[in-house]
């Protein structure tokens, strides 16, 4: 016979008493009942999201529809007279799809990420291919050597670049004290200085989830690839890319995404020519002191931006919801 | 026959390293083949002739070299010396793409990306063949393999067997000369792997593909292989038929290796031309044929467990070919019991009756038991 005790809950009442558990006792079981725990755990994470994220873009979106007045905003809404009236002033987003240098201006950011995206996936690829290809006791010194760059100053290394394409810097020094050329080559402030700064900056994005979903490819398909009558190459283009698919869109949205906002290298590394959304951004939040305008830009950038953040977070969860299950039912594996 | 015995057993080195197949018109020869990873020989000095048609298994536990030799006949691995001789060309410098050889792996290695269709039609595909035909020879495939229903499916939406099949129709689908399967019913449980046994050599010798198989079960090497080699630390112990190296195994290795056996040490005490007489401490083994060898030549003696018969009451010369002993140990299989007699010398017996009858006799554990053989039914080995 089990007495009460033994086959009740940690906190369970004295053994052999009829009375009811204690106000602390039920209440934990009532959480525990709705899994509060787990809920709490991840509210934390959630609440700082909501604190620091969605209330600032609120904030930002709030402005971009109001008017400015002296140093404050125009309410948007309005109580008089029994009615409640909401003022959206949308004027800002109108000029912005009107205006062709705002419309130029967009198309070229989005333009000049993709390209940084494509660069740095035909580097990164061969990278991250030859890094599995190493020795098991080489990679994990590989990927740190990747990642290293990380470790310095991200401010510091544009500059570096700075020092290196100037028209006085070591480069144009090499090259005229070699009499390879009569005058220093205009690099800088160009797209394609700032091109090189960013396929540097943002290489590391790219060939770490290459390299993670590389890594964990079955040699066994290369084989049998081979043996059914492929070459190494066309092996490599049937199959081993084709895998790799899930590292190769999670690689070019990490790089993507932050280019299309990038700030930093169009303006130390760039020029005139290579006007991007985030300077833009700049310039009317503290040039022409226009922080409805300056909001609604910054707006209409993160909407550029949710397109391909749904279709990467869509991917992802199909990727999960398929369970990724390549291998044999059976335990076949590596046996 | 009797006289092969004695001249396999003869021998001190594996049987088989004897290149005694040695037969230009084989379809498959292997000659002399040999892997070595830095000192280890992981192949050593290999030669074997397999016929058009036949299914070959190597048998072996891990180690010994069966994967190494199978892969070294795919091309995954180049041979430090030797050759391999398909239809009398030499392949062994040849590219896996290059050889009309096909492998079904371990793991099944199907393409995750690519449906069942597409997994099979993937080599013909790659051999530039015209489209009616690509589609003609799938349909042939799945038909063999039964798997046409599940054509559109990915390989993770099938089960393991199903899987093993589309491996199966993958790897015939070039129509290769030679098939090889590496450990072919290994991801599958038992009750499956039964099964799958008998359709799987139905389906080969249906196609009439010659097959080389790599196992460490034995079970599987016996009921698929027409002849099989067993292989130990990169070499040919022996190769046979499965009845000829269950029965007439050619020494202590392969005697113990395959199916359970009962060794006994003795000295040759007796030998003349239709029989000879093995002595141990405690009992007498009287074997039907004559060895050519030295008195008192030291010799094992095997039998196997099924060969025994056991009694309560002793037979009429219990001198010869009569152990006696009590039960240890009794283990029912249901087909068969299997059951552990102590005997005198300290040694065991390991004895199977099959339970032919459904209330049949059991010998419960302490009984004192004579077992008694045939003189047929020992083999003698030297080594």
């Amino acid at each position: 016979m089990n007495t009460p005790a033994s086959c009740s809950l940690p906190e369970a009442p004295v053994p052999g008493a009829e009375a009811a558990a204690g106000p602390l006792a039920r209440l934990m079981a009532f959480l525990r009942a709705r899994r509060w725990g787990r809920k709490s755990v991840i509210g934390i994470p959630y609440v700082f999201l909501v604190l620091f994220f969605s209330l600032p873009f609120l904030v930002v979106l709030k402005i971009s529809v109001s008017e400015a007045d002296g140093v404050q905003f125009k309410d948007i809404f309005e109580f008089s007279d029994g009615t409640l009236l909401m003022r959206l002033h949308l004027s800002n987003y109108q000029f912005l799809a009107t205006d062709p240098l705002y419309l130029r201006t967009y198309a070229w950011s989005v333009c000049y990420a993709a390209i940084n995206t494509v660069i740095c996936l035909f580097i990164g690829y061969p990278f991250a291919y030859f890094m599995t290809k190493a020795r098991p006791s080489l990679r994990p010194i590989l990927v740190m050597l990747v990642s290293l760059p990380f470790w310095t100053s991200y401010l510091l290394r544009i500059y570096a670049w700075k020092g290196l394409l100037d028209d006085h810097g070591v480069i144009n020094n090499l090259l005229v004290w070699l009499q390879l050329v009569d005058e220093p080559l205009k690099m800088m402030y160009t797209p394609y200085s700032m091109m090189i700064g960013m396929v540097y900056t943002y290489l590391p994005f790219m060939i770490l989830p290459l390299y993670g979903t590389l890594v964990k490819a079955d040699p066994r398909l290369l084989e049998a690839a081979g043996d059914l009558g492929t070459t190494p190459w066309k092996a490599f283009w049937l199959v081993t890319v084709p895998l790799s698919k899930a590292g190769i869109i999670a690689g070019s949205m990490l790089v993507f995404i932050p280019s299309v906002g990038e700030y930093v290298i169009p303006e130390l590394l760039g020029g005139p020519q290579t006007l991007m959304i985030a300077r833009v951004l700049w310039d009317e939040y503290f040039q022409n002191v226009d922080w409805p305008m300056a909001s609604a830009v910054a707006v209409t950038m993160i909407g550029l931006i949710l397109v391909p953040l749904v279709f990467f977070n869509r991917y992802q969860s199909g990727v999960q919801g398929a369970g990724a299950d390549d291998e044999p039912h059976a335990a076949g594996g590596a046996a | 026959m009797a006289a092969m015995t004695p001249a396999a057993a003869g021998a001190a080195t594996p049987a088989a390293a004897a290149p005694a197949a040695y037969d230009d018109s084989a379809f498959l020869r292997v000659d002399r083949l040999t892997k070595r990873f830095g000192e280890v020989a992981a192949v050593d000095e290999v030669s074997i002739a397999i016929r058009k048609g036949e299914i070959f298994a190597l048998l072996g536990s891990s180690g010994c070299g069966k994967s190494t030799l199978l892969r070294m006949l795919a091309g995954f691995e180049t041979p430090s010396s030797g050759g391999i001789y398909l239809e009398g060309q030499e392949i062994s410098r040849l590219r896996p793409f290059e050889r009309p050889i096909n492998m079904m792996f371990q793991s099944y290695a199907l393409f995750p990306h690519l449906t069942v269709w597409e997994n099979v039609a993937f080599g013909l595909k790659r051999h530039k063949q015209p489209r009616e035909r690509i589609e003609a020879q799938v349909e042939r495939m799945l038909n063999l393999v039964q798997l046409k229903p599940y054509a559109q499916r990915k390989p993770h939406q099938l089960s393991g067997g199903q899987q093993q099949r589309v491996a199966l129709a993958r790897s015939l689908a070039l129509e290769p000369r030679l098939l090889l399967l590496d450990e072919p019913l290994g991801a599958l449980d038992r009750k499956l792997r039964a099964q799958t046994q008998f359709e799987l050599s139905s389906i080969i010798k249906s196609v009439g593909v010659t097959c080389v198989l790599v196992t460490h079960d034995q079970e599987e090497a016996m009921t698929m292989a027409d002849r099989m080699a067993v292989m130990s630390h990169g070499s040919f112990v022996q190769v046979g038929a499965p009845r000829e190296i269950y029965e007439t195994p050619a020494n202590r290795f392969v005697a113990d290796f395959i199916g359970t056996v009962n060794l006994f040490e003795g000295v040759l005490v007796e030998d003349e031309s239709d029989h000879c007489v093995i002595e141990t401490p405690a009992w007498r083994f009287y074997v039907g044929h004559g060895i050519t060898g030295v008195m008192g030549q030291k010799l094992s003696v095997a039998l196997r467990p099924e060969k025994v018969e056991l009694s309560t009451q002793p037979p009429p010369r219990t001198d010869v070919n009569c152990l006696h002993g009590r039960v240890v140990e009794g283990a029912y299989f249901g087909a068969s019991s299997l059951y552990r007699v102590a005997l005198g010398d300290g040694n065991r017996l390991q004895v199977s009756v099959p339970n032919s009858e459904r209330h049949g006799e059991v010998i419960k554990v302490g009984t004192e038991v004579y077992a008694t053989f045939s003189a047929d039914a020992l083999v003698v080995l030297v080594s």
